[in-house]
């Protein structure tokens, strides 16, 4: 954005102070503030064309262009007429420019939309909606929740508690956090909503001042290219110098003799003169870095990323959001992705719980069976349960086993029970706006679910009061007495309720992790837990979140005594905790369990194959979640990142830098057993930048780490702990971490591996770790566009990565290296033949081929065959890429393009343009034509080489492309046909009666085309250039045949029967030895539930009481998440130290200088 | 709760609505299935190609070795041979450069050259292909369009440039001395020899309706090495005369590389004893030695050739299929070996 720099440059010295009186329009408009249009256009009609050539002859490229034209025009030096330079370079900026303009205008209308929003600003006493744009510094402004803010402002007041307000800076700093600020005490109580002060304006805002510092993104090919092109130059000058000393020999020794037929200029000596040819083959030789390269490229980058946009595959109906390619320029990076970074929620996951299974007194419900007693697969068409029943049901509650239903009508004591239980032990807040209709407000969306299957079943929690739990039980309302909440924390994995029924029982309900509630368990239960356990077990094996259910009864003595302990206990000073903790120990016990339920946190469609496609093309995956360790690790499990066969997975959550570290090398060791430890497999890549190399390791592993050890795994000293170790794993998840190591944990895998990585998000929160990612792809759906605006490609579904990767990326990746390997070797073979004729003709850089050859080789002959192979080629369909997905593998290693492939291209050059020149040169050599007239003149030789050069490259080209659609034929003949069309055009009698001087060529053609000889030359280049290529083609396939090869021949031998359907099976493990808890609960909810706080807010008023505390405004599913993210829950559970310390560097206050 | 994003969609808003309004076309084109022919490098084709190509090229070389062969060429290197020595050394000095001098070349042809005979002479060492030497010429002029060049006395050279400068300017007389007989004047047709692009269109004099060439060229400079004025290059014929004569157009066509020779004339073939071609006997060539190449240690030369459909005797093409033949043979039985021992049973093929 070098605009603003240049409007903070013009600005004469630096703002010390700014008088302003708030909502004095008149006042301030004296001081003559920017206004608040935002602009983040470059041009206008007017400043368009200066500017935007001025910005284009600083590429590189171009300024090499005008260096050679200036060159050109230089009569002593000039080599090549004026238009062969310019002709390509005008349309080059043309191109450019066209496609500059068509940003500009994109971006003009963006400005547009950003400046007409509205907002409230209090003008004349009266609120009146304004567009941002005429804001005014000093108005009043009044915003409402989740409002855009497109000015600096100042706090006045806030409808919050404290006057605070919630803001999320995303756009500003890539934190995307949401940040408290507190309005000054004095203005606090003046109004509702949240009241604001314009302060900065326009461009003087910190948003438009911070946001030139966007990097621009680019892809290996591009760094690479740049390497080439320098070392194109090196070898240019090498070539010119060459041909200089050449020439220099040439003039002393024949040059001083021939001065009779051909005089020197005044005081040229034959050093001078070899200077002089130095630049005049500079001139001659530039098509070694034509200036079509990168034109050919963008176009490339923007065909391919129009495909991705085109794609109906990646098109998701239900939200009607095709995928879409917001970034052209890093399509061949796709191909070569190793890392994916993805967030959990929203991208793996649908953040949808739903009650899946129970296990109820030793039966198992949810699962569907046809008459034979078969398991059937659950799907969209299955039948649902009928709740009709219960008027209080949800209706979006699914639930497909009938014989639940049944035993619940059939007042089963035990299933009743189990219901009641889930219908108490909760901390789950009712909401009733209307009669009947209920809404639930959840802190974790696994009891939001729990809680609304026992609704559905019949047991409807209806509204709680601190100490009363009211519930619908089948119809009858009751009313329990709330007598205690054994709240839930990360030790105890559990939480259990005491609640006196109408009947005046006892009863303690208990619900927690399987393993923990098993060892509380009455001996009586054995049995039951025999059973209940094997259900548990199928449960994990099926990625389910399982939890146990268990009860008892409680004797009113025993309790009574208890009671007064607990509230002894609970107003003690010190070692308040270790108390309660006891007295919650000694009361759940021997405890009869009732069942377990099995919640599914639904994923996104197709993720574990998407996961098993990308694993199998040997891409490595890290989840990367603020979830809690169980939560992620069961994601990780279910969603087939995780698997049962791994040889281990290991768990690193040490709480100090030694234990991490300790755990780190553990996990090596077992990994590499015979490994040196102190040798770190590194090597040095300029600037003391170090790469790690790829360990092997015998295996799968996977590696799940904590946030606050990965805090200390990110610090400098052991980040190559991490990174090493991680690498060697299969699949690494980090949980518990904040937005700010999202990124830094990409930053650290970019740094130390040369690897491409992509992160995938969906969230405000995964931003930093998009932008920071080579590639960012964002979920565009639910959770808001944050993602999606920073990302380079978005779609909706995380199933649509696999066709984005192992596709599109691929397919881009192959065209692009196709097409760079083949244009440097149609260029430099080009080129190369001046460099050999260079020897012929006294190195008087003399060109072989006519002037308008040169100009139009690049831009007319060959440019669309290449461009239809790059546009069009793929070597096997997507049914097969997604069949054999190995094929991505050799893109990850930059297989197709690397400086090896691009010296071979060079070599092969050198071959061919020594064939083209040479065999011409013996072949016209003293040959006369069959009539005896001329025909190994300077202008009959020119037209020979450049049509065996023309022959030979485009034989080469077909021999490149594996796909010939009617296009890519019609391109190619087309363009032969065209340089014959156009070849016989510029030799007609017509144009060199026009100009002569322009079409020196006249008759050539039809005088040396129709000589049996030279067509006997060409067919004998033909060959010659063809044949060495499919030898050694065809001798790899034979020998040493690539995946590619071993595809393409698959393919060819299936083509009889149609390709085989992609591997569509659920995956399912049995087996299982692990727990299936994973329950997102945070501590400190029973607190606040009992002690009414919640209640002091009017219950109707939408975001009340749990709304606030969650991320997002609602609370319950599918919008809430897990209370890691709440802003507000920390002073309600400060005890939990050992989660809050990611906590704390995320909502890190920052001291605002405006406050 | 589903809030459709509002992305900019590249630009273009179609005018569809509905749930499905942005959904992607279903054409072939846009969803990458267009029908395609995928060729790939199986021993099904490789190898017949590479036999079939080892045979076309073993025929075409046979075949164009025999046609070579089937060509008489004569070629007599004159710079020093025969009385041609005193010429050479009076050359050296360039003060000489105006005096005449001619010299005689006596040669034997054992056998008849049979049909149209082609007199050609041939530089050694000339570079015509050097860039400056090019570029000096101007194509404007030679067709009749301008006389802008100027010499140092304000006159415009007509053909300006160090082509025309440096044109060729030996002459030859070519004489039959039979075994019975007197000796016969070898007749030479000198025009028609050009390109005809060249003559009729390429070349022009300047506009000559009611003019005389002379008028024509009025106030202009013949160029400086040149003996005689651009409208007297050939006194007998006016239409072979100015811009349009042949010898000049054929000079004019630079040779690519400095080894070359050009047509000088060709045999008429009228009269006897010349109707089968130049019959076996004694040769005499009275050269007019104008042309200075000990400059630059060039050579001159004179040619005789009889021509087929292929052009002149060289022998580089046969041979060189010939030898294309060869190899591509040879790679062809590596290939099949290497083929037939791994890639046949399709084992490598196999993951």
């Amino acid at each position: 954005m070098s605009f603003f720099g240049m409007d903070c440059l013009r600005k004469k010295e630096r703002e010390l102070e700014r008088k302003l009186r708030a909502n004095d329009r008149e006042y301030n408009l004296t001081f003559k503030y920017a206004t608040n249009a935002i602009k983040t256009s470059k041009y206008n009609p007017f400043t368009f064309l200066p500017l935007n050539l001025f910005e284009q002859f600083q590429r590189i490229a171009n300024a090499y262009f005008l260096f050679l034209l200036v060159l050109q025009v230089i009569p002593q030096i000039s080599s090549l007429s004026w238009f062969t330079t310019v002709v390509p370079l005008v349309l080059v900026l043309t191109v450019t420019a066209a496609k500059d303009a068509t940003d500009d205008i994109n971006r003009h209308r963006s400005d547009n939309q950003v400046n007409n929003r509205k907002v409230q600003v209090l003008i004349d006493r009266k609120l009146q909606s304004k567009k941002w744009m005429d804001v005014q510094v000093g108005d009043i402004i009044r915003l409402e929740n989740n409002q855009f803010v497109t000015a600096d402002l100042l706090l006045l007041s806030s409808s919050e508690p404290l006057n605070l307000v919630y803001i999320e800076t995303a756009e500003l700093d890539g934190e995307t956090n949401l940040k408290v600020r507190q309005a000054l005490t004095v203005t606090g109580d003046l109004g509702e909503d949240s009241e604001k002060l314009a302060d900065f304006n326009g461009p003087e805002t910190k948003l438009m001042q911070n946001c030139g510092k966007t990097t621009f993104k680019r892809t290996s090919i591009d760094r690479l290219m740049n390497v080439l092109v320098l070392c194109i130059f090196g070898f240019l000058a090498f070539m010119c110098t060459i041909l200089a000393i050449g020439n220099f020999f040439w003039e002393v020794n024949e040059g001083s003799q021939f001065m009779v037929f051909l005089p020197r200029q005044d005081g040229n000596n034959a050093a001078f003169s070899a200077f002089l040819t130095f630049w005049s083959y500079v001139i001659i030789l530039n098509t070694v870095v034509p200036i079509s390269l990168y034109v050919s490229v963008e176009i490339i980058r923007l065909g391919n990323s129009f495909y991705i946009d085109w794609d109906r595959k990646m098109y998701f109906a239900r939200y009607n959001t095709p995928a879409e390619a917001r970034t052209t320029t890093l399509n061949e990076e796709l191909g070569q992705i190793k890392y994916v970074f993805s967030d959990k929620t929203g991208t793996l996951t649908q953040n949808i719980m739903t009650f899946n299974k129970c296990s109820i007194n030793g039966k198992s419900y949810g699962d569907v069976y046809d008459y034979t007693g078969q398991r059937l697969e659950i799907t969209e068409h299955t039948e649902t349960v009928d709740f009709s029943f219960n008027p209080l049901a949800d209706p979006r509650f699914m639930f497909h086993d009938h014989s639940l239903v049944e035993a619940v009508k059939l007042e089963d004591p035990e299933v009743h029970n189990f219901f009641r239980l889930l219908a108490l032990c909760h901390t789950v807040m009712a909401e009733e706006k209307k009669e009947g209709e209920l809404f639930y407000q959840a802190q974790s969306p696994d009891e939001g679910a729990l809680v609304t299957a026992a609704r559905n079943f019949g047991f409807v929690f209806r509204s709680r009061t601190p100490d009363s739990v009211s519930i619908v039980e089948m119809g009858e309302q009751r009313s329990y007495e709330l007598l205690a909440i054994l709240d839930f924390n990360n030790v105890r994995k559990r939480m259990s309720v005491i609640v006196r029924s109408p009947e005046g029982k006892l009863c303690l309900y208990c619900k927690g992790a399987d393993t923990i509630i098993y060892e509380r368990l009455h001996q009586s239960c054995s049995k039951l837990m025999d059973v209940t356990t094997e259900h548990l077990n199928e449960f994990a094996g099926e990625g389910l979140r399982t939890l146990a259910l268990a009860y008892k009864n409680l004797d009113e003595e025993y309790f009574n005594q208890w009671k007064q302990r607990h509230h002894e206990a609970s107003t003690e000073l010190d070692n308040q905790e270790s108390k309660l903790e006891e007295l919650y120990e000694e009361i759940e016990k021997d405890l009869l369990l009732l069942g377990a339920t099995a919640i599914e946190d639904k994923l996104q469609d197709g993720v574990p194959q998407t996961i098993e496609q990308l694993s199998k093309a040997n891409i490595k995956i890290w989840v990367l979640t603020g979830d809690k360790q169980e939560t992620a690790e069961n994601i990780g499990y279910s969603c087939n990142l995780l698997r049962e066969e791994m040889n281990d997975v290991f768990i690193v959550s040490g709480n100090s830098p030694e234990d991490v570290r300790e755990e780190l090398r553990n996990a090596r060791t077992s990994m590499k057993p015979v490994e040196d430890s102190m040798f770190v497999p590194e090597r040095t890549l300029g600037k003391g930048v170090k790469l790690i190399a790829d360990e092997l390791v015998n295996g799968e592993y996977g590696l799940v780490i904590n946030g606050h050890s990965l805090a200390y795994a990110l610090e400098g000293s052991m980040e190559l702990e991490f990174l090493r170790t991680a690498c060697m794993c299969k699949s690494v998840i980090c949980c518990r971490v904040t937005p700010l190591q999202k990124a830094q944990v990409v930053e650290l895998v970019k740094k130390y591996k040369q690897a491409v990585t992509l992160a995938i998000g969906d969230g405000a929160n995964d931003v930093s770790m998009i932008k920071a990612a080579h590639i960012g792809v964002g979920i565009s759906g639910q959770e808001g566009m944050q993602a999606v605006l920073s990302s380079d490609y978005s779609f909706a579904q995380f199933r649509f990565l696999q066709r984005l990767l192992l596709v599109h990326g691929r397919w881009s990746y192959l065209r692009m290296c196709k097409f760079l390997r083949y244009f440097f070797y149609k260029n430099f073979t080009f080129t190369f033949v001046h460099f050999w004729y260079g020897f012929f003709c006294g190195f008087s850089a003399q060109t072989v081929y006519d002037e308008w050859f040169i100009t139009l080789y690049n831009l007319m002959y060959t440019a669309l065959p290449v461009l239809g192979m790059s546009l069009f080629d793929q070597d096997v369909n997507d049914v097969w890429s997604f069949q054999y997905p190995q094929l991505y593998i050799p893109g990850q290693l930059n297989l197709y393009f690397s400086r090896k492939a691009f010296f071979k291209c060079a070599l092969h050059s050198c071959y061919s343009s020594m064939v083209l020149f040479f065999i011409p040169y013996l072949a016209m050599h003293n040959t006369v034509r069959d009539d005896g007239k001329d025909v190994a003149d300077y202008q009959s030789f020119a037209l020979l080489t450049q049509t065996c050069l023309l022959f030979a490259v485009t034989i080469q080209l077909a021999l490149e492309m594996s796909y010939w659609t009617a296009v890519n034929t019609f391109f190619v003949l087309g363009s032969l046909a065209m340089y014959f069309a156009v070849t016989f055009t510029m030799y007609s009698n017509g144009m060199f009666l026009m100009l002569p001087s322009a079409f020196p060529f006249i008759g050539t053609a039809r005088n040396s085309l129709n000589q049996p000889n030279i067509w006997l030359t060409i067919l004998l280049t033909s060959i010659l250039c063809v044949l060495p290529v499919v030898t050694y083609r065809f001798l790899f396939i034979q020998l040493y045949p690539t995946i590619n090869d071993k595809v393409m021949f698959k393919v060819r031998q299936a083509k009889a029967t149609p390709a085989p359907p992609p591997l569509r099976t659920r995956i399912r493990r049995t087996s299982s030895r692990r727990s299936g808890y994973a329950f997102s609960h945070a501590q400190g909810y029973g607190n606040l539930v009992t002690s009414g706080r919640f209640l002091r807010r009017p219950a109707l008023s939408g975001s009340s009481g749990f709304g606030n505390i969650g991320r997002t405004t609602t609370g319950f599913s599918p919008m809430g998440r897990s209370a890691g993210y709440s802003p507000t829950g920390r002073p309600q559970n400060a005890k939990v130290q050992d989660v809050e310390v990611t906590s704390l560097q995320m909502y890190r206050t920052i001291k605002d200088p405006a406050f | 709760m589903v809030d459709v994003p509002e992305v900019p969609l590249m630009g273009k808003v179609k005018g569809k609505s509905g749930p499905l309004a942005r959904r992607p076309d279903n054409s072939a084109f846009k969803q990458q299935r267009l029908p395609a022919w995928s060729p790939m490098l199986t021993a099904n084709t490789v190898l017949p190609f590479f036999y079939l190509m080892s045979l076309i090229c073993m025929l075409l070389g046979v075949w164009l070795l025999l046609t070579v062969q089937s060509t008489q060429e004569i070629k007599l290197d004159y710079t020093e041979a025969g009385t041609c020595d005193i010429c050479f050394e009076k050359r050296k000095n360039s003060s000489n450069a105006a005096q005449p001098c001619s010299c005689t070349l006596v040669f034997p042809i054992k056998k008849a050259l049979k049909g149209d005979v082609f007199f050609y002479y041939g530089l050694q060492n000339f570079h015509q292909n050097l860039r400056r030497y090019m570029d000096s010429r101007d194509d404007g002029q030679m067709v009749g369009r301008k006389k802008n060049l100027k010499d140092q006395n304000g006159l415009p050279i007509a053909p300006c440039g160090a082509v025309a400068n440096s044109i060729f300017n030996d002459s030859f007389i070519l004489t039959y001395h039979g075994s019975s007989g007197p000796s016969v004047l070898v007749p030479l047709l000198r025009k028609g020899i050009a390109w005809y692009t060249d003559k009729n269109v390429k070349y022009r004099n300047p506009n000559n309706d009611n003019m005389t060439l002379v008028q024509a060229f009025e106030g202009t400079a013949q160029p400086l090495y040149w003996q005689k004025p651009v409208y007297e290059l050939d006194p007998l014929d006016p239409t072979n005369n100015g811009f349009i004569n042949d010898d000049l157009i054929i000079w004019m066509r630079e040779a690519a590389f400095p080894n070359f020779k050009k047509l000088y004339g060709v045999l008429y073939r009228a009269n006897q004893p010349f109707t089968k071609g130049l019959p076996a006997g004694n040769y005499t060539i009275n050269i007019s030695y104008n042309f200075p190449v000990q400059y630059f240690q060039g050579r001159k030369e004179v040619v005789l050739t009889t021509l087929t459909w292929f052009g002149g005797q060289n022998h580089f093409l046969p041979v060189a299929y010939l030898v294309t033949s060869c190899l591509t043979l040879l790679m062809a039985v590596i290939l099949t070996v290497a083929w037939w021992k791994f890639g046949k049973n399709g084992k490598r093929m196999e993951e």
